[in-house]
């Protein structure tokens, strides 16, 4: 085989995720939010905001599920029975809140959708971390096939996963709303901003304590030398980015926030890539073990290259027409 | 108590893809009967087309969401619940199934933004093209994952290492043998199922005696339809039968109910099929009916399901009985658009009332009869999941029964929440009509911002 078309998949599929989790991130983050606006003209707005753009960030979890079976059939054969029941609750979460965009609409009562919209987005967010968490872990397997219990998912690592993806993506959601909304909703999303941004940061922190204490492969990863030359200027960047997101937050600049904080979330990534990488399925399977055929891979990746770059322009056209804030009262009476 | 995973996993595949192929029969058909109106919208400035438009894609809306969140549900159950699966044809398939994400899904997410929200952000010539470009996205979408499926069916193009499929010639993956079949019945499906909701909804306002106008376009145009496609299907149909008579003519045995290879094949009427005693009870036949339409010969013999261990054939009552589900209903759309048309020519169309009532009342008619169509197709292809490839059995994840068990009583709630509201908001959206909004709050939702807000916002952006 090709050494270097699993390598291109890992850093293709490593991509779509990252497109997932900040996109998809601050839409579920705003769901995340839903309760604590005041009154429905707030959540009308909130809605408004990320409805143009909830159904093609969601596409790239499917990119991401289906780039994995794609690329990695045995690692898409062993993650996802080993996490059966947290991807069961993700689906099933996605569904409720996926639908009350709309059915919240059409709906006489809205608090049942409101409920619907806040809890699936919660509880998506909250099982995602603990896939994360799972992954990170690790997941016995023999033969290529995943050998381990059940519920070997269920740690208080992967609950502290699944709380710090809350957090994220609360943090996320909180800074495109002071982006792209006004008055009310604006400033209740700055102050709660600034409150996830501590919650994130505690969250970041432990993550990267326990991980290295835990786990011998990912202490041997950031501290043996040279590695740690090479790796230390991660954790001074995200540093420098929380430092930039509290300006942000302090200053009430409406842009910056919700970039430093996809600064933010990309160098954690880049964090748990390195601490794992070539591991597809930590402990045993690497990205190569896993891999489809070389034939497959190739197939694949001609029409991504092709096609990739031109979602992301009518990604970009989408968004450019959306451009601006959706204001307080604007689009429902 | 023990759980069979097999079961459970088959019995849980099934209810979340048969209610997820409600949506796609639908959205297919109706994104592109959207852009027709909105393309008689710009050709002929009449308003009523643009109201029409408008009440559509609010149906659609919902439609959608809810095709897109049981569509993802699939997309990960081929690792949770059937993880041998992935990995024995995961080469082949895997790819068909990533081209339907990078060439239809994220073409049809991103541009449902436009047309659902961008009403008043964009020029009318891009709205309309967005419904064009949702049409085209469904259709793609359609195109890959009926040639996976029919890999599954009819699987070409590979070459099986240690018991893993690898791809050899990607040409004759794509476009196997019964994929361009299955691609034009499914399709016709699509567009005949929509139809026929349309005709439906245009009949219940004449019967009402509101939006007569637009009522009466609605009628027309799916008339105009159905009358060339309804036939066309039966055709398509009888094609996509001689295809699977001879790539897995046991499915084909299972529909007639056909036992004895080496007599002809009388076709049933109605009979049930008794696996134990390998014969059918009470029987009402045409003689030699089967051998007639499947060799064109009274006298002419195909493979009975005796010609095979009762291992290796298909539940037989599931695909003959909804095998005749699916024949009946194609004979009512028949002679439906027929009789619809005399009556159009004979300009009695919108006064013959009993007509309006049943067309009224036969708006699922579609609906089961694709369903019916994909246990047939589905069920046939049993005891094999990839024909002659890998069995059903040997397919499952390694996971507990019960977790299979829960899930499945999970989606069962979630769906059932799910849907019957759905079903209750499009009802209430028809109820309410091709006004200038249908439902008050939606206008908001369904692109409506306020021009002054538009103009702020696109200020904003300079900061």
């Amino acid at each position: 085989m090709e050494w270097y078309l699993p390598v291109l998949w890992a850093m293709l599929i490593g991509t779509a995720v990252a497109l997932y989790v900040v996109l998809d991130g601050f839409d579920l983050g705003v769901g995340i939010l839903f309760p604590f606006a005041k009154d429905e003209t707030e959540r009308d707005q909130m809605m408004r905001s990320i409805a143009p753009y909830w159904d093609g960030n969601e596409t790239w979890l499917v990119l991401g599920g289906g780039g994995l079976w794609v690329a990695f059939p045995v690692a898409y054969a062993v993650i996802m029975p080993a996490v059966y029941l947290p991807v069961m609750v993700m689906l099933v979460s996605l569904v409720f809140r996926g639908v009350a965009f709309e059915f919240r609409t059409v709906s006489r009562s809205k608090k049942a959708w409101n409920f619907a919209f806040a809890a699936g987005s919660t509880l998506a967010a909250f099982s995602q971390g603990i896939v994360l968490g799972a992954l990170i872990q690790g997941i016995k397997t023999q033969n290529g096939a995943f050998s381990g219990g059940h519920f070997d998912w269920a740690t208080p690592f992967t609950l502290l996963c699944g709380l710090s993806l809350v957090a994220g993506y609360g943090l996320l959601g909180a800074t495109w709303l002071v982006m792209k909304t006004d008055l009310g909703v604006q400033e209740r999303a700055r102050s709660h901003a600034k409150a996830l941004l501590l919650a994130v940061l505690v969250c970041m922190a432990a993550v990267s304590l326990y991980t290295p204490l835990a786990f011998e492969r990912i202490a041997q990863r950031w501290f043996s030398i040279p590695n740690f030359y090479y790796l230390w200027p991660i954790p001074a960047v995200t540093a420098l980015a929380a430092f930039a997101l509290w300006r942000g937050l302090k200053k009430e600049r409406e842009l910056s926030p919700f970039f430093a904080t996809i600064a933010l979330f990309l160098l954690g990534y880049a964090g748990l890539v390195i601490s794992s990488y070539p591991y597809l399925v930590p402990p045993s399977l690497t990205v190569w073990d896993t891999a489809a055929a070389s034939s497959s891979l190739l197939f694949m990746l001609v029409g991504t290259l092709i096609l990739l770059p031109i979602i992301l322009a009518y990604i970009v056209l989408v968004y450019w027409i959306f451009r601006g804030k959706v204001r307080h009262g604007e689009s429902y009476h | 108590m023990d759980f069979d995973p097999v079961l459970l996993a088959r019995i849980q595949f099934a209810f979340t893809i048969t209610f997820h192929i409600i949506f796609p029969s639908f959205t297919i058909g109706l994104s592109a009967y959207i852009t027709t109106l909105g393309v008689m919208w710009m050709r002929t400035g009449d308003e009523k087309f643009h109201r029409l438009m408008k009440f559509w894609i609010k149906i659609f809306a919902v439609s959608f969401a809810m095709g897109v969140v049981s569509g993802i549900v699939l997309s990960y159950q081929f690792g949770t619940n059937w993880s041998r699966f992935s990995v024995v044809v995961g080469n082949v398939i895997g790819p068909l199934i990533g081209y339907e994400v990078l060439t239809a899904f994220f073409l049809e997410a991103t541009f449902l933004g436009i047309l659902l929200f961008g009403f008043n952000k964009v020029p009318p010539w891009l709205y309309t093209l967005s419904a064009g470009v949702v049409a085209v996205g469904t259709a793609m979408s359609a195109f890959w994952i009926l040639s996976a499926n029919s890999w599954m069916q009819t699987p070409t193009g590979h070459e099986m290492r240690n018991g893993v499929a690898f791809p050899v010639d990607w040409f004759s993956i794509v476009f196997n043998p019964s994929f361009p079949y299955r691609m034009a019945h499914m399709l016709n499906a699509a567009y005949l199922t929509t139809a026929f909701v349309v005709l439906a909804v245009g009949a219940r306002y004449l019967l009402a005696g509101k939006f007569v106008e637009e009522a009466r376009t609605m009628m027309r145009m799916a008339i105009g339809l159905t009358v060339i496609l309804a036939p066309l299907q039966l055709f398509i149909g009888d094609q996509h039968g001689l295809n699977t008579l001879k790539y897995q003519p046991i499915k084909v045995a299972a529909m007639e109910g056909h036992w004895d290879g080496s007599k002809p094949g009388d076709f049933h009427i109605f009979a049930w099929p008794d696996e134990k005693t390998e014969t059918n009870r009470f029987a009402i036949s045409i003689p030699r009916g089967s051998s007639l339409v499947l060799t064109h010969d009274p006298n002419g013999l195909f493979p009975g399901l005796k010609s095979v261990p009762a291992s290796e054939r298909p539940p037989v009552a599931n695909v003959f009985f909804s095998f005749r589900i699916m024949l009946a209903i194609g004979f009512y759309m028949i002679g439906a658009a027929l009789f619809g048309a005399w009556l159009w020519w004979r300009r009695k169309l919108f006064q013959t009332r009993w007509f309006l009532r049943v067309v009224s009342f036969t708006w699922w008619s579609g609906f089961v009869a694709v369903i019916a169509g994909w246990v047939v197709t589905e069920s046939g292809r049993q005891p094999w999941i990839a024909y002659g490839i890998l069995r059903t059995a040997d397919a499952i994840s390694p996971v507990p029964g019960a977790s299979i068990a829960g899930t499945l009583v999970l989606f069962v709630f979630a769906y059932g929440i799910v849907f019957s509201m759905g079903i209750y908001y499009i009802n209430r959206l028809i109820a309410h009509g091709p006004q200038g909004s249908a439902v008050k709050e939606s206008e908001g939702v369904a692109s409506r911002p306020l021009a002054a807000a538009a103009k702020a916002a696109g200020e904003a952006t300079g900061n």
